[in-house]
């Protein structure tokens, strides 16, 4: 009794803890990044949404401009060829993300590491790079289709119309649903499926009662995201020439009537309703079903041993799959050393002119890349860092809201996007006399609004490893709260913030539908840019093919520089 | 609870007898020749450090392991060629293992329906398992929603439900709160009387099995190291590591001597005891629980046929019903507990006492 009587006595004094509402310097950096990314991210949005409801040249509010997409039969029949290829995208990314998933997670398997290998090629190489080279191995006069004519007198449209997005995407995207199906299978405790064979169950029902709804959520999550980078791809699409799919009809409404025609608007506002839907069906469809933190062991599903017989099946589909994912890569490199490569399986000869080219003639291109990819990254880890800081260790007023807006990029298309800048900045004179909205900068800040959300749950992520106490006791050995966070909180959260700034900058230098939207001149257009322009005529794309492959590299060896350096961080740190 | 739902779950207890059986992970030999008799309706432990091999067993009875050599028979039936869900054995998981995606409901008929049974007999059994355990209320939630206790309430109601041969329990408590398991474990041991079913109880910690088992099988890398009802165990070790294990012990170090066809054993500080014919001359360790022994005064007459060792006090722990006093006999700690029983004189740090163990409470091993 006298110890409950003793903590009664102890009472907070009052004005222990600053006020919120007096604590300035909290709210100079809350107001800041309000500020910020209302500028880059909100009003752009807004303009484009609000655009599409308004009468053309006047501010009157109208629905005419939505009655009017749906009356347009080539509108009508982009969205259901949008919705048709970003579907069957799907479906064939789940025929090869399933076998694969299976394999590695139920079998002792020594290929498993060629799988693995396999997911971080999304990464490093965005679809568009490969459309073309795509083409000229499985296009109606390409390497497979020659060969098959040759061979069986066939000819397989892989390549005809929405086919070609179809493949092309799902070559590329696949292994997110691989990467995310795996992880929930091997999250799935072992005695969830022993506790099953105990009670009779095994084969086919084992695996449809117990195993598949517990992997569920991964797939579901997987599936979901590559339903939208297919659904807001515009550089595939016509890069493959396939002009009636929605975000290709947005930049093609924007670039030929100009911006002030409102159904470029529409489409965008069709492409965000779309994506957001998606979203949130798949969130609606796994929630309360994030099952890996009530299992509590992990360690994944019983490995069997493989039969011979097992083996070669496994790797005749690991191979299988990986030549038609390694297509695009190679292709694209044959095709940077190609003299001549048409209507012949191979290409006549080998060359380093266009490597000589690209080097001497589009240099630009490249230091461009760098720079943009460079501000992007930047962007998304102070940013991210500071939103995630505010609202985990802070009571800073509108940190949730700060915390969603920052999410929200996801579910806006970069072709909304870039016509949202535009939209906003076109009128905007700098004093050199161009527009705002042409100046390299907000190219730079267009990509690291896209990369926000990415990077900032890597941040988060870190900073969730950070214990509280670690901070507290620096302030508590005097150390104010900006040093405190400088000099001990930043750099514990350094493995995640470079994670978050190299996958920022890797896919910002490949980024390509903000970008076609906002480059203007070619001086300041980055390498994707470039890539796409070679790409449109047949003489450009040895040179388009080098500058791919440069892009590969570039990005390749940044991911594999940050895997090096998590590693030695991770084996560094006391476990 | 009425009796006739728990008819329903009940069965004809059947024994299991384990053969000869060896399980090898490539160069580790995990289990080395176990054999064991388990009687029908007996509650029976494994018991034994973490890496003995005690859960390698229960997994290899439950079908999730494969032996090199051996057979387990259970009720006359050899299970050890059969797959794990053809060998009727209950197995309740450490992790519980209960389905996440499923309701308690669901979880705990999902057996009986892998049975095919009637809708009408499926719903009864379900109903009693999780009466029988307490939980009939609950069978809407998730067991995310449920305590730990429930859970694990929850996955024995799911084993118990198909009315398996043998119960198997892989350390059912150890996720538990310390204050539940007192309860848990006196629940789970009236379940299994009422049942009449022949249980295996896995577990590292001595006291558990001590309270609710009737046998136990103490086991220590991969080999089974004694059978016995646990006061057997604790009385009569068959070796320093079953002693230790069963609870605190002493042990002083000495020497077995040869004296003609007659064997002694000389402890260290030179005192000299009776030893067995068939021992062989060599080091070993003299072994008695600090209960057994008691402290005299330094010059008090001793019986003959009781050790006394001359020692120091270190240490003493007031424990309430007792006092532990830690002392330096030679060399070798050792301490002793007397009982308190009001007011007595006791001793301080730094007095010389005597230390006086009846020869029948001591044991000599290797």
């Amino acid at each position: 009794m006298t110890s409950v009587a003793k903590a009664d006595v102890i009472t907070v004094p009052a004005g222990h803890e600053r006020s919120a509402w007096t604590n300035w310097p909290l709210h100079s950096v809350t107001a800041f990044l309000f500020l910020f990314l209302a500028i880059f991210f909100l009003v752009p949005l807004l303009s484009v949404i609000t655009t599409a409801f308004m009468q053309k040249g006047s501010n009157t509010f109208t629905l005419l401009n939505f009655y009017d997409f749906f009356q347009n039969d080539l509108f009508r029949r982009s969205l259901q060829n949008s919705l048709y290829a970003s579907f069957m995208a799907v479906v064939c990314a789940s025929l090869f993300a399933i076998p694969l998933a299976y394999i590695t997670t139920r079998f002792e398997f020594k290929g498993a590491v060629l799988i693995q290998t396999l997911g971080v090629l999304p990464l490093i190489m965005p679809p568009f790079a490969g459309a073309i080279a795509m083409q000229l191995l499985f296009g109606r006069t390409g390497t497979v289709n020659l060969l098959l004519d040759d061979w069986f007198g066939i000819n397989i449209p892989f390549m005809e119309g929405l086919n070609g997005v179809i493949l092309v995407q799902s070559v590329h995207y696949f292994p997110f649903i691989l990467l995310n199906l795996v992880a929930s299978l091997r999250n799935i405790d072992r005695s969830m499926e022993e506790a099953a064979q105990n009670l009779g169950c095994r084969g086919l029902r084992l695996f449809r009662r117990i195993i598949f709804p517990l992997a569920m959520p991964g797939y579901i999550a997987g599936a979901s995201l590559v339903f939208i980078k297919v659904f807001d791809d515009l550089a595939t699409p016509l890069l493959l020439n396939v002009q009636d799919m929605l975000a290709p009809q947005a930049y093609l409404r924007i670039t030929s009537m100009g911006i002030a025609d409102p159904m470029g608007y529409v489409i965008a506002v069709v492409l965000i309703v779309f994506s957001v839907a998606s979203l949130w069906a798949s969130t609606l469809v796994t929630k309360g079903k994030d099952y890996s933190t009530v299992q509590r062991g992990g360690g994944g599903l019983a490995k069997r041993q493989m039969t011979t017989f097992d083996t070669i099946i496994a790797y005749a589909i690991v191979l299988f799959i990986l030549t038609l994912v390694l297509a695009p890569h190679v292709g694209l490199l044959l095709l940077s050393f190609a003299t001549v490569w048409s209507f012949a399986p191979l290409p006549d000869g080998y060359t380093i002119e266009h490597y000589r080219v690209v080097f001497s003639e589009s240099s630009q291109l490249i230091t461009n890349t760098l720079l943009y990819a460079t501000i992007a990254g930047l962007i998304g880890v102070t940013v991210g860092t500071a939103i995630a800081y505010l609202s985990q260790r802070t009571k800073a007023v509108g940190r949730r809201t700060l915390d969603y807006i920052a999410m929200a990029p996801l579910a806006v298309p970069g072709v909304v996007l870039g016509i949202g800048y535009l939209r906003t900045f076109y009128n905007i004179q700098l004093p050199s006399g161009t527009s705002l909205a042409a100046f390299w900068v907000m190219l730079g800040i267009a990509l690291g609004i896209r990369r926000l959300p990415y990077a900032m749950r890597a941040c988060s992520a870190a900073l969730q490893q950070v214990s509280v106490s670690l901070e507290e006791a620096a302030e508590n050995v005097g150390v104010g709260k900006p040093k405190a966070i400088r000099r001990i909180v930043v750099p514990l959260m350094a493995g995640g913030i470079v994670a978050g700034f190299v996958t920022s900058f890797a896919t910002a230098a490949v980024e390509l539908s903000a970008t076609m939207m906002l480059v203007q001149s070619t001086e300041n257009a980055p390498l994707s840019y470039g890539l796409y322009v070679f790409m449109q005529s047949p003489a450009g794309r040895g040179p388009g093919a080098a500058l791919g492959v440069i892009a590969v590299i570039i990005v390749g060896v940044c991911a594999y520089l940050s895997h090096v350096y998590l590693e030695r961080r991770n084996s560094a740190q006391p476990h | 609870m009425a009796e006739s739902s728990l008819d329903a779950l009940k069965r004809e207890a059947v024994e299991i007898s384990i053969s000869n059986v060896n399980v090898s992970y490539g160069a580790y030999h995990a289990l080395k020749n176990v054999n064991l008799e388990i009687k029908p309706g007996e509650f029976f432990a494994f018991l034994g450090p973490s890496g003995c091999g005690k859960t390698t067993l229960l997994r290899l009875i439950a079908g999730f392991n494969t032996a090199q050599t051996g057979s387990i028979v259970i009720g006359g039936r050899n299970v050890l060629p059969l797959a794990p869900w053809k060998r009727d054995v209950g197995m309740v998981f450490q992790s519980y293992a209960l389905w996440p995606h499923m309701t308690v409901w669901k979880n705990v008929a999902f057996g009986l329906e892998e049975r095919r049974l009637s809708a009408e007999e499926r719903t009864q059994r379900a109903e009693d398992a999780l009466k029988l355990v307490g939980l009939e209320k609950l069978g809407n939630r998730k067991p995310s929603q449920l305590s730990g206790g429930q859970q694990q309430r929850v996955a024995l109601a799911r084993t118990i439900a198909v009315r398996p041969s043998v119960l198997l329990l892989d350390e059912p408590l150890s996720n538990l709160d310390a204050s539940l398991r007192v309860q848990v474990r006196r629940d789970i041991l009236a379940m299994q009387r009422r049942l009449g079913l022949t249980t295996i109880f896995v577990t590292h910690d001595q006291e558990e099995a001590n309270t609710v088992c009737d046998r136990i099988a103490v086991m220590n890398e991969g080999v089974v190291q004694q059978v016995g009802t646990p006061m057997e165990l604790y009385d009569n070790p068959a070796n320093l590591f079953v002693g230790r294990f069963l609870g605190t012990a002493n042990t002083l170090s000495g020497e077995i001597r040869a004296n003609g066809s007659e064997r002694v054993f000389q402890l260290a500080g030179g005192e000299i005891l009776p030893a067995s014919k068939h021992e062989t001359p060599g080091p070993a360790k003299l072994f008695f629980r600090p209960q057994n022994a008691n402290l005299v005064a330094k010059n008090e007459a001793v019986s003959g046929s009781d050790l006394r060792l001359m020692a120091r006090v270190s240490r003493r722990e007031f424990l309430g019903s007792s006092i532990r006093y830690g002392l330096k006999a030679g060399e070798e700690d050792i301490f002793i507990d007397v009982p308190h029983v009001g007011k007595r004189n006791d001793c301080l740090a730094d007095d010389i006492v005597a230390v006086q163990i009846s020869l029948s409470d001591v044991s000599i091993f290797r």
